[in-house]
């Protein structure tokens, strides 16, 4: 195709046209790789196996899932070498086994918060369980299944410290992650707390156990899992007081509302059969929080209205 | 556009610019002072400042910069309570320039100490037989030879700098970096555009930057 932009009757400009060949094939490449990334959110439903489309289909075809969780969240989705574990883990595990998967054929994929929905919509993963909060907005590009569990902001301390919640917050120092909601909840609800941001709240750790932050704040479920690690253990408490709400759900395409319903099918069945609660105690159930009760009213409708 | 045409986007788009522009511009001046003053050590009669020179250059050339803003605020903030300012942002800031300083001050010695090769040296041998003293050599007659000849280096030193100064963000200060990751994290449907904005803007600050820099150089060289 390009050979027809180079007249045969003019040899004395090959070279300059050879160039504007180059210029001209590099610059479709890059538009191409343009519109490819930008129409990978909306290209189908999915590479699903035989018969039926989405992940419901894709179990069955392929025996196969990938799924994308934490993997910085100590007892929600940790990575230590190539394992992943946690309660998300758990529950991800609970799903496939639902769907016909066996353990050792689920891929597990790191996520973070910026990129779970680009990955659910360019069908980089299947599935999403890494402490996804279920919110309108994110509604419009993705499906949600579950929520499999209620988590709250909340503020993690000194064991010694005197602060009782946010409102004690004025001119404190808190610490949390850059882009998160805890994080814009501060911002706009209570300013006048100083806040410090991070790519992980791991590093907020040392600044509180040094006293350089007052108090870090996030979801009060990843707040038990860090001060339940060895390192830290009865160093810090949770204030227990949450300031919001944050029904954790499982991620997938939009358009898989079949795939929805049954995840919600499996987690009803895992709450009566006890594996929800076993998956709790193996996991966040060691900061010493009893199980809670997964409450199947509060399931999604899949979008369905 | 639609992302940078909501006030609070724009805003922090700016302060995110702001952040970088003053980044660059305090440790542009502390580098420069260090810098100098190391590339005066290293080419000095004195063993220890050779050394001590020698030491700083290779211990921060070779050290990621993101090491050595991490060690300004985990280990001289943290650890050992270095604490530059009430306020969280200002005191985030000036970790950071310390960091960026010793950082660069590093190439800008050995930028200048290659002026110092070109300066010819029947000029340090005719200071010397006039009776001027090392100091006095060094300031009066080689220095200004020295960093005229080296200007275009340090434009790109300063240009490297400006995009550094972006590991700032990774100890919290919301510098550009960390304004389009949220941006990128709060509107996932317009990736491409943020980016673009981000990268043409620095492009829009850099490379004037270097134009002006290359009209620089030619001007102050030292024709021979």
């Amino acid at each position: 195709m390009w050979s027809n932009a180079v007249p045969r009757w003019a040899p004395f400009k090959k070279e300059k046209s050879m160039r504007i060949k180059r210029v001209a094939a590099v610059a479709a490449v890059a538009a191409l790789s343009f519109a490819m990334t930008a129409c990978g959110g909306d290209s189908g439903t999915g590479s699903g196996g035989s018969g039926a489309s989405g992940i419901v289909g894709k179990a069955e075809g392929q025996k196969k899932l990938v799924i994308g969780v934490k993997a910085d969240q100590p007892g929600l989705g940790l990575q230590t070498g190539s394992q992943y574990e946690g309660f998300d883990v758990e529950i991800a595990k609970i799903i496939a086994k639902g769907l016909g998967v066996e353990e050792g054929n689920i891929e597990w994929k790191t996520t973070v918060s910026a990129n779970r929905e680009p990955f659910i919509q360019q069908g980089t993963v299947d599935l999403v369980v890494a402490t996804y909060t279920i919110n309108d907005e994110r509604k419009q590009k993705i499906n949600f299944a579950g929520p499999y569990f209620i988590a709250g902001q909340d503020l993690l301390v000194k064991a010694d410290s005197t602060i009782t919640g946010p409102e004690q917050l004025e001119g404190k120092k808190v610490c949390s992650v850059s882009g998160s909601t805890p994080a814009k909840r501060m911002q706009t609800e209570y300013p006048k707390a100083q806040l410090q941001q991070f790519d992980a709240y791991s590093k907020c750790l040392p600044l509180l156990e040094n006293g350089q932050v007052d108090a870090v704040t996030t979801d009060d479920i990843i707040l038990a899992g860090y001060a339940a690690q060895d390192q830290y253990a009865g160093k810090f408490k949770v204030v227990g007081k949450t300031f919001s709400e944050e029904p954790y759900g499982i991620g997938l395409k939009k358009e898989d509302k079949t795939g929805c319903e049954k995840i919600n099918e499996i987690l009803k069945a895992a709450a009566s059969d006890g594996s929800y609660k076993a998956a709790w105690d193996k996991t966040l159930g060691k900061s010493g929080k009893a199980a809670p009760e997964l409450d199947t009213t509060k399931l999604t409708n899949c979008g369905s209205v | 556009m639609h992302v940078f045409a909501d006030p609070t986007n724009f805003d922090a788009y700016l302060s995110g610019f702001l952040w970088i522009l003053k980044l660059t511009g305090a440790s542009a001046v502390f580098a420069l002072v260090i810098g100098v003053l190391l590339a005066a050590m290293r080419v000095s009669p004195v063993p220890v400042l050779r050394g001590f020179g020698a030491a700083w250059v290779n211990i921060f050339r070779n050290t990621p910069l993101t090491l050595v803003v991490f060690f300004c605020y985990f280990g001289l903030f943290s650890t050992l309570g270095l604490s530059l300012a009430e306020d969280l942002n200002l005191n985030n800031y000036w970790l950071g320039v310390i960091g960026l300083s010793v950082y660069t001050a590093a190439f800008v010695c050995e930028a200048v100490r290659s002026g110092v090769n070109t300066v010819p040296t029947g000029q340090a041998e005719a200071a010397r037989a006039l009776g001027l003293t090392f100091a006095q050599t060094l300031r009066i007659v080689v220095l200004p030879q020295a960093t005229r000849s080296v200007v275009a280096p340090f434009g790109s030193i300063l240009i490297a700098l400006c995009k550094n100064a972006t590991i700032v963000g990774t100890i919290g200060l919301m510098e550009s970096s960390n304004v389009m990751k949220d941006l990128l994290n709060a509107n996932g449907d317009a990736v491409i555009p943020i980016f673009l904005v981000f990268a043409g803007t620095f492009a829009a600050l850099l490379i004037p930057t270097g134009y002006f820099f290359g009209w620089l150089a030619n001007r102050l060289a030292v024709k021979r």
